[in-house]
């Protein structure tokens, strides 16, 4: 008989406290490494200290796990961590939520940085870096002095996927950097960016896959000169390696946070994502990884110092010299450029 | 017929239901393995071949074959990966033939030797001889560097992210998988045919050409048509060694499921891979005699 009453107690027991729990847990996924370390470091464990809830954190493989998600009904992430082009396109295919702006408070953000699916989470920038040891410190300081070749001899590497590949050349060939998004509008302004790219061909020994690739090949020596994200070479040159770069003409491009849809604590997702944005927990971030914070007035808490921002690529001052990435252009066109883009790569 | 039943011996069909019963019983034994194949291979290629059909809308369509047929870039990648295949095997034969009968030619304890540091690179992962390679073949590398201080050559070589790095790596690793089967079909060889041969009055090299080789010719195809077909999936090699310039099926699968979040995309590149796989085999086994592989060169 005891036995008996026993048992439905406990079922409705449990249920009331996974019930709680649910209430107050949110899962988030991100990319691990060093990377997920300062993520975890300055914004998810202060933030879900502050909030009172609980932040189980995972690893995953990208937005093809999303999909995975999505489509089989069975989502577990309520945040997940991912590139500002592959949201966009995730988000144009209906995998993620819609941002609500009324819960985050966006507005010290840059305008770029944010977008109905996704809210930036850090800044990076894609840079040309050059060999100290071959060109000294005055290198290429802009995107046709990198593409010259008799100003500049020597071999280079450069990106193996479309992804901020084809700005750099555009502006190599002479366009504005405002004008950038409005030629490679069509093919043909994309096949005037490949065609550019072409002309470096002779000279580009190899074509990079990965940040630490980059890195290496800097440290190395193996080439003089490559395209890249700064953290890295500011890892490299730490290390020793002879590597400096310019936020001339650089790509300023951001990771971002975004809801899967059908994320099961949607509602405590957002508001987690308004507190990680604020500039407390954004201003701690490049204690651990030189990526910039992507609100503003991150930088005016005192806790960022001048010497510290000027190295890093969303700060007011390095800002101004870049040209931010359009999601707009990746969402409509990276498809096709990435297939014209292997075209290119393997004639 | 009348004929057949007319010479049956009178145990006959005692002795044809025992045949039966005894291959039922072998069937049985060889179920477990038959099952087992049936969920790791038959069933995931099956979903292979239908998720190819499946277009990014989650419906049936044809886009992602029409997509390797309009984009010049896939039928480059396919001849690159063959290429790649069909090199590094050709080179694993030159290289791994003649260390293959120079140990056949050991006394027995020099050849375990030999063997062993054949078979050694295996224990080490796939992974770091690559990297290794990169380290030993890149410009400020252990091999450029020596040979310019001994003066071999002036301008370090270009021998790393590119395909002669690729194939330096992928031969080193495929090289075991030659080697075994050769060996193996030569330690079988009976000397005595050798000797009879020259008694015969055939010179060294018409017996090693007549007789020896002939005989080897099993384990060569065994091994090169393994290397063949290991080549043919390789991704971790030729995306080290390769420097973004040598792109293989397996890499542009991954980036496409990338690109187009879809599986259906990488899918039927996996599916037109697989078959031009067994059209080679087809091929291959009208020419040469695949049977002779599995019945151990005899």
């Amino acid at each position: 008989m005891k036995r008996i009453l026993a048992a439905p107690l406990a079922v409705a027991l449990l249920a009331s406290t996974s019930a709680h729990a649910q209430d107050k847990e949110i899962t988030v996924a991100s990319w691990g490494g060093s990377y997920q370390e300062a993520q975890s470091k300055a914004l998810f464990e202060p933030a879900s200290e502050a909030m009172g809830i609980t932040v189980k954190q995972e690893t995953y493989g990208g937005m093809a796990d999303v999909r995975l998600q999505v489509s089989t009904g069975q989502v577990t992430y309520d945040i997940v961590a991912s590139g500002s082009g592959s949201a966009a396109r995730a988000g144009a295919e209906g995998l993620l939520e819609k941002l609500d702006y009324d819960v985050i408070d966006v507005s010290d953000f840059y305008e770029s940085l944010y977008s109905d699916y996704c809210i930036g989470g850090d800044v990076f920038s894609v840079v040309a870096a050059w060999n100290t040891n071959t060109y000294g410190e005055d290198g290429p300081q802009n995107w046709a002095d990198f593409f010259d070749t008799e100003k500049f001899p020597g071999s280079r590497a450069y990106r193996n996927t479309v992804s901020g590949a084809l700005e750099p050349a555009l502006m190599a060939d002479g366009v504005a950097p405002e004008d950038v998004y409005d030629v490679l509008d069509s093919e043909e302004g994309i096949e005037r960016a490949l065609d550019k790219i072409r002309e470096l061909r002779p000279n580009i020994a190899v074509y990079w896959s990965s940040g630490a690739q980059h890195a290496q090949l800097m440290k190395d020596g193996e080439v003089d000169m490559t395209t890249g994200w700064n953290g890295r070479f500011d890892n490299a040159a730490k290390d020793g390696g002879k590597v400096s770069y310019t936020f001339n003409q650089a790509l300023l491009d951001y990771d971002c946070f975004a809801i899967p849809k059908g994320a099961p604590n949607k509602d405590l997702a957002m508001a987690f994502l308004a507190e990680i944005s604020k500039a407390e927990y954004q201003d701690d971030l490049p204690k651990y990884i030189t990526y910039g914070p992507t609100n503003k007035s991150a930088y005016d808490t005192g806790e960022i110092s001048a010497e510290v921002a000027a190295g890093l690529p969303s700060s007011p001052e390095n800002a101004a010299k870049q040209l931010p990435i359009s999601l707009e252009w990746y969402t409509k066109w990276e498809q096709t450029a990435a297939e014209m883009y292997q075209d290119m790569l393997t004639e | 017929m009348s004929m057949t039943t007319a010479t049956l011996r009178p145990n006959e069909t005692g002795l044809r239901t025992d045949g039966r019963l005894e291959r039922l019983r072998l069937f049985g034994l060889s179920s477990p393995a038959m099952l087992l194949i049936l969920v790791i291979l038959v069933i995931p290629v099956g979903w292979l071949f239908y998720v190819s059909f499946i277009g990014a809308n989650g419906e049936f369509s044809l886009e992602n074959y029409e997509r390797m047929i309009k984009r010049r870039s896939y039928i480059r990648i396919f001849i690159t990966t063959f290429q790649v295949s069909v090199l590094t095997t050709g080179l694993c034969i030159l290289i791994g033939y003649p260390l293959a009968y120079f140990m056949a030619q050991l006394p027995n304890r020099l050849a375990n030797l030999c063997l062993i540091t054949v078979l050694l690179p295996f224990w080490t992962s796939l992974l770091v001889r690559t990297y290794a390679w990169l380290v030993l073949l890149q410009k400020q590398g252990l091999v450029n560097q020596w040979a310019m201080s001994l003066g071999l050559w002036d301008e370090p070589l270009k021998i790393v992210h590119n395909m002669t790095g690729t194939l330096i790596g992928m031969v080193h690793i495929m090289l075991p998988f030659l080697i075994l089967p050769v060996y193996g079909a030569m330690k079988a060889i009976d000397r005595d045919y050798l000797m009879a041969a020259s008694n015969l009055g055939a010179t060294p090299r018409k017996a090693f050409w007549t007789v020896f080789f002939p005989l080897t010719t099993p384990g060569l195809f065994a091994g090169a048509l393994m290397v063949f077909i290991l080549c043919l999936g390789f991704f971790v090699t030729p995306a080290v060694l390769g420097g973004g310039k040598v792109i293989m099926v397996s890499m542009k699968i991954v980036s496409n499921i990338e690109l187009f979040v879809n599986w259906g995309a990488a899918s039927a590149m996996g599916v037109v891979l697989l078959i031009m796989t067994l059209v080679i085999l087809w091929i291959a086994s009208r020419f040469l005699r695949l049977d002779q592989i599995t019945s151990g060169g005899r």
